[in-house]
């Protein structure tokens, strides 16, 4: 069974390579249980998601 | 570069004031320069990539009437600058060579985060973050990400930002560094792993705490 440390590598490698199924059904499993590492995969999202923004020059709104 | 937007009446531009703001155009001017030191890690090569950005944008003022346009303008002519030089140039501080840094980093963060199980610290736990308006909205938030982006090694930092930045794919990231793809992967796990940790830390649960 897959723990934390294997589950948020993988979550980290989604967003540079796809994964393969047995890769998807591990962790599908593993973070349906796990809360800690669902937040992990919200956040991972959400780095890329804030880099999006900073690249875009967002960093001066509400100046 | 090719102008398809020819405007006859710059003049009358609002950008022209973008231009005349001082501190605004410092700000961004010392920005753009952080940015590129960074990738490219020679100081007169990162001069001269910011030097051509703002020339390019000046030569476009038509098209700026904020100094948020003018900013994400100039960025992304950098950011093409910067590949172009990564691409170009086989440097020799290709991250193969650097160090990871004094930074917490490697096996002590793995240990730090993470049981001998594998199973997350009880104190390191990720918690859920706030909605993304208290964060990419709030140019305070932005400071904290521009310290913990500085907190990184210098390994890790200069991975991330050719993977998250520069938008480079991972075969090109590695043929230009010299470094395998399992240890781009790995870096860019542990970058990760620093960069939400520092922006719980400092943001998500410091605003929950206040």
């Amino acid at each position: 069974m897959m723990n934390c440390k294997e589950a948020t590598q993988l979550l980290s490698e989604k967003l540079d390579r796809p994964l393969g199924t047995k890769e998807k059904v591990a962790l599908g499993f593993h973070t349906t249980i796990c809360v800690s590492c669902r937040n992990f995969a919200h956040q991972m999202e959400e780095l890329r998601d804030i880099s999006k923004h900073y690249m875009k020059g967002d960093t001066d709104k509400e100046k | 570069m090719i102008d398809v937007n020819p405007s006859s009446d710059v003049n009358s531009s609002p950008a022209i004031n973008v231009f005349h703001d001082a501190v605004f155009m410092e700000d961004l001017r010392s920005q753009m320069f952080k940015f590129a030191q960074l990738q490219v890690r020679d100081h007169q090569l990162a001069e001269d990539a910011v030097q051509e950005a703002m020339i390019s944008a000046y030569q476009n003022i038509e098209k700026f009437g904020r100094q948020s346009a003018l900013k994400t303008w100039v960025f992304s002519i950098l950011k093409n600058k910067l590949i172009d030089l990564l691409r170009k140039e086989k440097r020799h501080t290709a991250a193969s060579q650097l160090e990871d840094g004094s930074n917490l980093s490697g096996d002590a963060l793995m240990d730090a985060l993470f049981e001998q199980n594998g199973h997350w610290q009880k104190h390191e736990r990720p918690k859920k973050w706030d909605q993304p308006e208290h964060g990419v909205e709030n140019k305070h938030f932005w400071r904290v990400f521009d310290a913990c982006l500085n907190a990184l090694p210098e390994k890790y930092g200069r991975l991330f930002m050719m993977r998250e930045f520069l938008e480079m794919e991972t075969s090109e990231i590695c043929h230009n560094e010299d470094i395998t793809v399992s240890n781009l992967n790995v870096t860019l796990y542990r970058a990760r792993l620093r960069l939400r940790e520092c922006l719980e830390d400092n943001w998500y649960q410091a605003e929950v705490s206040k």
